[in-house]
């Protein structure tokens, strides 16, 4: 009898002791999700994380799941948070229930990646087994996992064909510009050609106008005409005299438009370059603009973002990542591009370069035509048009 | 000596006993080693060792009651962040923890996300990154509190990355984000990372680190721009003093006890005043002017290195240029000197011991690391500590 009373009190207490933590763990995800940008809830969480060191290893998919409604903030509270707990308590890994969370590819991009590197610090062999299944992943940080293993097969084959088949492979699955450039380069040295731009999906076709006055830099928070009103018949006042819309495209393989080859290598000046995007639907996408030079984006006549910042390091692809709405339909794209003063030799470039993905880094095609083609089949259809 | 100085060794003397270095270029931010090290450093002694690294670094190594904290970036798009601790006795690692970049993490080829040197008042440490994110932590690895100055403020970032690192002054961490777009210097509560304050500073990309000037009691910060110095109030922010005469926007003023020496028109000394609300322009030599690497002191005498790697011994008080001697670069990170040498790695990884003379500068020993550095070493206990993007390694006598 004793014996089974004190088996009783033992149990009563691992319950009650498990609902306090439970408790302590509600209240601490609670503060962690409503973490807000300039230090808004830091001292609510500072109070509350004293209760971190309190809990077990059984906490970690509780806090994974949290992950899924906390900002990039709260992210970070809760990563340091299942940081500290995985140092403290080594006895019962919750290894089953993290990796239920890394496949169920409902929960957040960003949350299953660290789930992933949780098990990769564990794990690591095991984790490496895992990243080819990440081949078809919505999350592009766990996508490249697959690719990079791709591409380290491709490089240490020494079978033609099937290197060849890797990279076509990394081209046809591949989201990330680095992985798509090394599979293309290699392609091109056995001669296959491959449309980097379509299959990227950047936008080389554009309707420009400019130069407009940037002296002192002024230009760019000065509302030229095509701020207010898209007007391709308009002759407007430039800096140097009157200006119109005219077209200009680009077939460098990542899109850069050049302006200076339109209009000079000239400085104090700024261009608008305008196209439109079909899009089969309303939906979320990302806008992703490389430039050297500040500039302006809108997207349907509304600004999205701007940065005023001149020749700090080159143009590169998805420099910036803008987030904005696509319309069913004709969708209008602004981009403002300025030129300064500064005369040295690596400030005489005036470019941007612009495409569109959905949230994955999927790249968004502007013809519509081709929307209902997944990538791998884009792939094939633009190297044939390469042929 | 003059009593100002004085003072300020006694504020930080019980800091060094416990062999601490407690922020870019040691417990007072000028390249001072309050410490005797030896220049016959290496790696043959049994207490030395050579670690390795996640990823990408050049913050400098910081050292707190017997651990080595540092902090690296990893990954395609370096978006990793690490905070690091080893132990300084063995080298074995104490904890790490790894955050994810919520700022941008676009940065020229020759530096990296972990640019900043971390710092710590002896309780905590403190992390700052190239994307703006900053964490504080424990000694024992465990979350104080965090923030994400570009996330708060999407524009503040340098497409060439960031590198001031932080300083604490009268309880108050002043990060610097000082930028082309959106530019300005912050004031965070220690306990908890809430603004105490944030002001504008000048639109230009500034790779400076702010120095804290001023005895235990009453300290304020210097603050570098292109436009110049100002002296602030750690605690609201405010402008005590400046001088508008422009400076560089790389490597970073010194302090000597009551006086600042600026990269401005050349080096420039400027002497505050009693009232704490002026300075005096001591001098100013355009033929003094450093490269990269910030000048350091040691007594009365400053030490500069320029564009061409010429290593200058001057006079704190008069500018007067004593001794000049060439050295290996090309140097990124800045030197640091004991009483009778200074010590200061090239970006090819080789370990530059000079013995400090009155009437020259000797190099009395060497050491060739093999791999490119460009952080500025730290000490503690008679060993020096420096990094790479790889290995870490503590080299003693």
């Amino acid at each position: 009898m004793k014996i089974i009373a004190l088996l009783e009190i033992y149990f009563l207490l691992a319950v009650l002791l498990s609902a306090k933590e439970e408790t302590s763990l509600n209240k601490l995800t609670e503060v962690l999700i409503e973490i807000q940008s300039k230090g808004v809830g830091n001292t609510e969480a500072v109070e509350k994380w004293e209760s971190v060191s309190k809990l077990s290893s059984s906490a970690v998919p509780k806090l994974l799941a949290a992950m899924n409604q906390a900002n990039d903030l709260g992210d970070n509270w809760i990563r340091s948070a299942v940081s500290e707990i995985l140092d403290r308590d080594k006895t019962g890994f919750p290894e089953k229930e993290i990796l239920a969370f890394l496949k169920n590819d409902r929960n957040a991009g960003s949350s299953r990646k660290f789930a992933f590197e949780i098990i990769q610090d564990e794990k690591p062999v095991f984790a490496q087994s895992l990243s080819p299944s990440f081949i078809d992943d919505r999350e592009p940080s766990l996508r490249r996992l697959a690719i990079e293993n791709l591409l380290i097969s491709a490089r240490a084959s020494n079978q033609p064909k099937r290197a060849k088949a890797l990279y076509q492979k990394v081209l046809a699955k591949g989201r990330e510009v680095d992985q798509i450039k090394e599979a293309s380069d290699e392609l091109e040295k056995v001669g296959e050609i491959i449309d980097i731009q379509s299959l990227m999906g950047f936008l080389p076709e554009w309707h420009t106008i400019g130069p407009f006055d940037n002296t002192g830099r002024k230009g760019f928070d000065t509302h030229f005409p095509p701020e207010e009103k898209i007007d391709f018949d308009a002759t407007y006042q430039g800096k140097t005299g009157k200006v119109k819309w005219s077209d200009f495209s680009t077939t460098d393989p990542f899109g850069l438009l050049d302006v200076n080859a339109q209009y000079g290598e000239i400085k104090e000046v700024l261009a608008y370059a305008h196209t439109i995007f079909k899009s089969d639907s309303d939906r979320p996408s990302q806008l992703r603009i490389g430039s050297k030079n500040a500039w302006k984006l809108w997207l349907n006549g509304k600004l999205l973002f701007a940065r005023d910042e001149y020749h700090r390091g080159k143009t590169r692809v998805d420099q910036f990542i803008v987030s904005g709405q696509l319309i069913e339909g004709e969708n209008e794209i602004l981009v403002k591009v300025c030129q300064n003063e500064q005369t040295q030799s690596w400030t005489k470039q005036w470019e941007f370069c612009l495409r569109i993905t959905d949230l994955t880094g999927t790249a968004l095609h502007p013809d519509p035509g081709l929307s209902f083609l997944p990538q791998e089949e884009k792939f094939f259809y633009y190297q044939r048009l390469s042929e | 000596m003059n009593i100002f100085l004085i003072i300020l060794s006694v504020a930080i003397l019980p800091v060094s006993l416990f062999g601490n270095w407690l922020s870019f270029r040691g417990d007072a931010g000028n390249g001072l080693v309050n410490q005797s090290l030896s220049p016959h450093i290496g790696l043959k002694s049994q207490s030395a060792w050579k670690i390795g690294l996640p990823g990408r670094g050049l913050s400098s190594p910081i050292i707190v009651q017997g651990h080595v904290f540092l902090t690296a970036s990893s990954g395609p798009k370096q978006k990793t962040l690490h905070v690091l601790a080893f132990e300084t006795k063995t080298g074995k690692k104490s904890w790490e923890r790894k955050f994810k970049a919520t700022g941008r993490t676009i940065c020229h080829e020759k530096t990296c996300v972990a640019a900043p040197t971390m710092v710590s008042d002896g309780k905590v440490v403190i992390a700052q990154f190239s994307s703006n994110d900053i964490f504080c932590l424990d000694l024992q690895g465990n979350l104080k509190w965090l923030r994400g100055l570009t996330y708060d403020y999407p524009n503040a970032a340098n497409g060439l990355g960031m590198s001031s690192s932080p300083v604490i002054a009268n309880g108050v961490l002043i990060a610097q984000v000082e930028n082309d777009a959106e530019s300005f210097t912050t004031g965070l509560k220690l306990s908890d990372g809430t603004t105490i304050w944030k002001k504008d500073r000048p639109r230009g990309a500034n790779w400076t680190s702010p120095s804290v000037f001023g005895n235990k009691n009453e300290q304020r910060v210097v603050l570098q721009s292109k436009d110049g110095i100002a002296l602030i109030d750690p605690e609201s922010g405010e402008d005590r003093w400046t001088f508008k005469e422009g400076a560089s926007t790389i490597p970073s003023s010194t302090v000597s006890g009551d006086t600042i020496l600026v990269p401005s028109n050349g080096l420039t000394a400027l002497q505050a005043r009693a009232d704490g609300k002026s300075h005096t322009q001591l001098w100013q030599d355009n033929k003094l002017g450093p490269g990269t690497a910030s000048p350091t002191i040691s007594g009365n005498k400053f030490y500069v290195i320029n564009k061409a790697n010429v290593l200058t011994c001057g006079k704190v008080d008069s500018g007067e240029i004593i001794w000049r001697m060439r050295l290996k670069g090309p140097m990124s990170g800045s030197p640091i000197t004991t009483s009778h040498h200074l010590f200061v790695f090239n970006e090819d990884g080789l370990g530059q011991f000079v013995r400090l003379g009155e009437k020259d500068g000797e190099e009395v020993a060497s050491i060739e690391l093999g791999e490119t550095i460009l952080c500025t070493p730290a000490v503690s206990e008679g060993s020096l500590y420096v990094r790479s993007d790889a290995s870490l390694w503590k080299l003693s006598d």
